[in-house]
């Protein structure tokens, strides 16, 4: 102790004199931080409602609730966020796929009601909705991974030689990593046609619990072997992840888990035993539809014969994908399992030809009939009965027989759907120079946008805008195509724009076979006068409600000549639908029916 | 045990079995309640404390007021789910917990963490170190009935809280350090924002040793009061300042290095007196060495690079079983977490240690008892204790 001591601390008088550090300012005068973790804002158009911010949220601040502005792929909720609840921790933020969340740096809300600071970020409406501040995920940190596992695949100079199968499959690793980046939204459950149970089949993935997922995956599509190899994939469209970058590829993983099972194993591990109801089904057509409203049927209890007109079932899975596609071995994978259940597959059975619809009409207690597309289109031009003019699905079913294609060394398909894919791509593996010809631009090709990839990669030259003029006999190749420049001409709000024929273009191309792929109409040839006049049809679909019941309460229809969307997948919900529909109608109706 | 080094044993009651036979309704002692909302206590616990005149005869400690079951709801939350709720464990200094429950996870998942990450990590816990030194000495001279200083220093925790708030979005609860490496990058200018801070701080602290350190009255206070014996440091278990001033050199950044400290110079402090008066004065030059630490880190650290490592999907993260134990060097000594990991999507158990419980109950009941009353403010606040985190 010291003199020093006692007057030392006086010395800090002198801060009584300096400026002092509180602000005369009212406090809303200071704004947050350009990063300040404060009230939330939501982009109402990008955000999808995919609720990882609810899932991710360990307050239980997050509810997803229904608004009424929705786009397609969009779940129709938006998150509401409760400030009793909320911490500001700001991890909704940091996960939320599509990047629509966000944090203004406001941080001053005065209200006597409770109530408010419950709200909708981006619907109610708040000062800070357009703050350009805040707190946003940073550069350099992310919680969720955009980026796809890539897939091992043959190079397009090993594809082109042979019908190998192209995809070669995910490993267990890759599957698992891949599986790893779902979030688990659902929203590829909602825009699946058959529903199927996408985040489920993923996690048992990611548990490795392959027969969970093949359970998961019978639920709601019967044909997985084939779905998962050419499903038109409306999911991964949707993906939340997909925001991010690449969506999840949900149709290989749904593969992964067939791969991962022997056929064998199927019925011990489904163990499905139908117990007989003592009714009967008639079921015509093998393909996607048909066999999946067989199985439902016979998993109700039906006792089901499916007709075909093929000499193996399948339908356009067998007929009209090629093999580097959807190997053969793969379609009888689906096959003999739905067929050990106890379902009679009829083949080389022409329902119209070979046995009278009516014939059916009466031995059974129903009919679902689901026949496709078989009729493909004309081109309408001159020259199309010429040799060396095929159909795409005539050559892909030959090439499905077994038969070796007539089709010259070179090639030009016509069209831009996956027929016509499908057809460009085997004409390249008999060694054919391909050139495919569209009407439209390369952005409207209806086919499936990794086929268009594929067929280019395999040296099939793509030709757009391009419209066919007239067949002329060639005299050093079979056939000589004219065909003119399209341009694109609006067509109206909300129509796509179409392609009109430039006057005065013309040009040619020499080739052998011409493979006109450009769509294909229903034949309704096999009903008999009796029953067609109680089905209805519009623009050439049968008409059906939602039970899929045609006219005649008798007959069930579903698949392509059903549905606008053409697809395996939609197909196979058609079926599903229609057996619960058969189901009801039987159990409900039939008897109270017949006692009129 | 009780009162055993003190002067006037006389006033102290008869000892049996350990404990003290006082009988209240002789009138020779009064039983007195400090706290829970004795501003010279910390935080929410409480002193039952007996008194013979104005000498504290025994002291008994009671936590409590404060439990919020953290440990309890990071079992019931993923991984990263616990990420907001650890720094709420200690108020005052958020980082260390979200550092540790970060690298126990990091260790147990097997994930390394950027280079650049891990120096944005010191900093944010030196900077933390400060902002919570500020604090205290606040604390430190308010209980000595030097209530401006706390005025001074609380208005530069201002200052580091509006550095926290630019470089994390939050003045409080940081939420910076994140398991994979931090949530962003230093802002542009950040270090010349930091720099400005630290002179306005070093300014306030050369007036606060000319108004604690050279006062009469704190000295006077201070010096003698609840005196730890070197021996009794591994016997409570004490660590930090509280050690380093009874001359026990021991500090986690130097005995087990973490982050980047091997790469910094700097000494443990360490002072010999054992009483408040050392306690204070250790404290006091850490807060110049961490001003030090933090500018050694802004010229030293690497210009750029990643600071995250992309995680699995923290939305079904899945951390192999094991378990572990990190340890950082926080203002009030050794602060640990223990995890356990199951192997499932959450975690088993998450086990806090935090230095306050040893200083703040058992210390505190032995040093208290010969005290005078009028000190058991000061020296509680001599111990640095943070009831937050003795209640997990």
């Amino acid at each position: 102790m010291s003199i020093k001591d006692i007057i030392a601390p006086f010395s800090v008088w002198k801060r009584a004199f300096e400026k002092p550090y509180t602000s005369k300012r009212p406090i809303d005068e200071r704004p947050g931080a350009a990063r300040y973790r404060g009230f939330h804002i939501n982009d109402m158009a990008t955000c999808i409602g995919c609720g990882t911010c609810e899932e991710i949220c360990q307050n239980a601040a997050i509810d997803m609730v229904p608004v009424s502005k929705t786009k397609h792929g969009d779940s129709g909720l938006r998150p509401m966020i409760d400030y009793g609840r909320c911490c500001w921790c700001a991890l909704c933020v940091d996960i939320c796929p599509s990047g629509s969340l966000g944090m203004s740096n406001e941080y001053i809300w005065v209200d006597s009601d409770p109530e408010v600071f419950r709200f909708i970020p981006g619907q109610d409406n708040k000062s800070w909705n357009d703050s350009s501040l805040g707190y946003r995920r940073a550069e350099g940190y992310d919680l969720l991974e955009g980026e796809r596992v890539a897939m091992p695949m043959l190079s397009f100079e090993e594809s082109q030689k042979s019908f190998i199968e192209m995809v070669q499959g995910y490993s267990e690793e890759q599957a698992k990593r891949e599986a790893d980046r779902c979030v688990a939204c659902g929203i590829c459950i909602a825009t699946c046609p058959a529903h199927m149970k996408v985040p489920d089949y993923i996690e048992a993935i990611r548990e490795g619990d392959m027969e969970e997922g093949l359970r998961i995956v019978y639920q709601a599509n019967p044909l997985p072997a084939s779905c998962g190899r050419v499903c038109s994939h409306a999911c991964e469209y949707v993906c939340a992840v997909k925001h991010k970058g690449e969506a999840l590829s949900i149709r290989w993983l749904k593969r992964y888990i067939i791969d991962q099972i022997y056929k064998n194993d199927y019925q011990k591990i489904l163990d499905e035993i139908p117990e007989e109801n003592g009714r009967h089904i008639a079921v015509i057509g093998s393909g996607p539809g048909g066999l999946s409203a067989a199985y439902y049927l016979r998993l109700l209890g039906y006792a089901v014969t499916v007709y075909d007109a093929n000499e193996k079932a399948g339908g356009m899975l067998r007929y009209g994908i090629p093999e580097y596609r959807l190997p053969y071995e793969q379609v009888d994978k689906d096959i003999i399992y739905i067929e050990g259940l106890g379902v009679t597959i009829e083949q080389d059975t022409r329902i119209g030809v070979d046995l009278p619809l009516t014939d059916l009409y009466k031995k059974h207690d129903a009919i679902f009939f689901s026949t496709g597309l078989t009729d493909p289109y004309g081109l309408n031009i001159a020259g199309e009965d010429l040799k060396g003019v095929m159909s795409g699905l005539g050559m892909l079913d030959d090439v499905t027989q077994g038969k070796t294609p007539e089709i010259g060394s070179s090639v030009v398909v016509i069209g831009g759907g996956n027929v016509a894919m499908d057809a460009a791509r085997t004409s390249r593996r008999y060694e054919a120079d391909v050139t495919i010809l569209y009407r439209r631009r390369e952005a409207d090709m209806p086919a499936d946008e990794e086929e268009v990839e594929e067929a280019q990669g395999e040296g099939c030259q793509l030709i757009t805008q391009a419209i066919p003029l007239r067949l002329e006999k060639g005299d050093k190749t079979r056939l000589r195509l004219y065909w003119g420049r399209a341009e694109m001409v609006p067509d109206g709000e909300g129509r796509r724009p179409k392609p009109v024929l430039v006057e005065g273009s013309e040009e040619l191309i020499e080739c052998d076979t011409v493979i006109p792929a450009i769509g294909q109409a229903a034949d309704y040839s096999f009903i008999p006068e009796e029953l067609l006049s109680s089905i209805e049809f519009t623009r050439g679909y049968v008409k059906v409600n939602e039970f899929y019941q045609t006219g005649d309460k008798k007959i069930f229809a579903g698949g392509d000549i059903a549905n606008s969307k053409r697809d395996a997948i939609s197909a196979i919900a058609n079926g599903h639908s229609a057996a619960k529909g058969i189901d009801i109608y039987l159990k409900n109706f039939k008897e109270e029916v017949s006692r009129d | 045990m009780v009162g055993d080094k003190v002067k006037n044993r006389d006033k102290f009651p008869p000892v049996s079995d350990g404990k003290s036979q006082y009988d209240l309704y002789s009138g020779k002692y009064l039983k007195v309640w400090q706290g829970p909302q004795h501003p010279g206590i910390t935080g929410n616990m409480s002193l039952e404390l007996v008194t013979s005149g104005d000498q504290v005869v025994e002291a008994r400690t009671h936590v409590g007021y404060l439990h919020r079951g953290f440990e309890k709801l990071m079992e019931r939350r993923k991984y990263i789910q616990c990420f907001p709720l650890v720094c709420r464990i200690c108020v005052p200094e958020p980082d260390f917990n979200e550092h540790l429950f970060a690298e126990c996870t990091e260790e147990l998942a097997g994930i390394t963490v950027p280079e650049r990450a891990q120096w944005l990590r010191a900093l944010t816990l030196e900077m933390a170190r400060l902002t919570s030194f500020l604090m205290w000495i606040g604390g430190q001279a308010g209980s000595f009935g030097m209530g401006t200083l706390g005025q001074w220093t609380v208005t530069m925790r201002d200052y580091m809280l509006d550095l926290f708030e630019e470089l994390s979005g939050g003045r409080i609860y940081h939420m910076y350090i994140i398991p994979g490496g931090v949530r962003s990058d230093i802002p542009e200018g950040y270090f010349s924002r930091v720099e400005e801070t630290l002179q306005k701080v070093e300014h306030v602290l050369d007036d606060i040793e000319l108004a604690l350190f050279h006062n009469a009255v704190f000295k006077k206070r201070a010096k003698g009061l609840g005196i730890i014996d070197p021996s009794l440091v591994d016997l409570y278990g004490i660590t930090g300042p509280n050690a380093r001033a009874s001359g026990i050199s021991r500090d986690v950044r130097k005995d087990s290095s973490y982050l980047i400290y091997d790469q910094l110079d700097f000494q443990p402090v360490t002072d010999v007196g054992g009483d408040a008066y050392a306690r204070t004065w250790v404290r006091f030059q850490e807060m110049y060495q961490s001003i030090d630490l933090i500018r050694q880190m802004m010229h030293r650290m690497p210009e750029s690079g990643p600071f995250f490592t992309k995680l699995p999907n923290v939305l079904h993260w899945k951390i192999p079983a094991g378990q572990t134990y990190k340890r950082a060097e926080c203002t009030r000594g050794e602060y640990g977490f223990f995890m356990v990991s199951d192997g499932s999507e959450y975690p088993r158990r998450v086990a806090v240690r935090g230095p306050s419980y040893t200083h703040a109950v058992t210390l505190m009941e032995r040093l208290a008892v010969g005290a005078n009353i009028a000190d058991v403010a000061g020296l509680m606040v001599s111990l640095h204790t943070y009831p937050p985190e003795i209640e997990r």
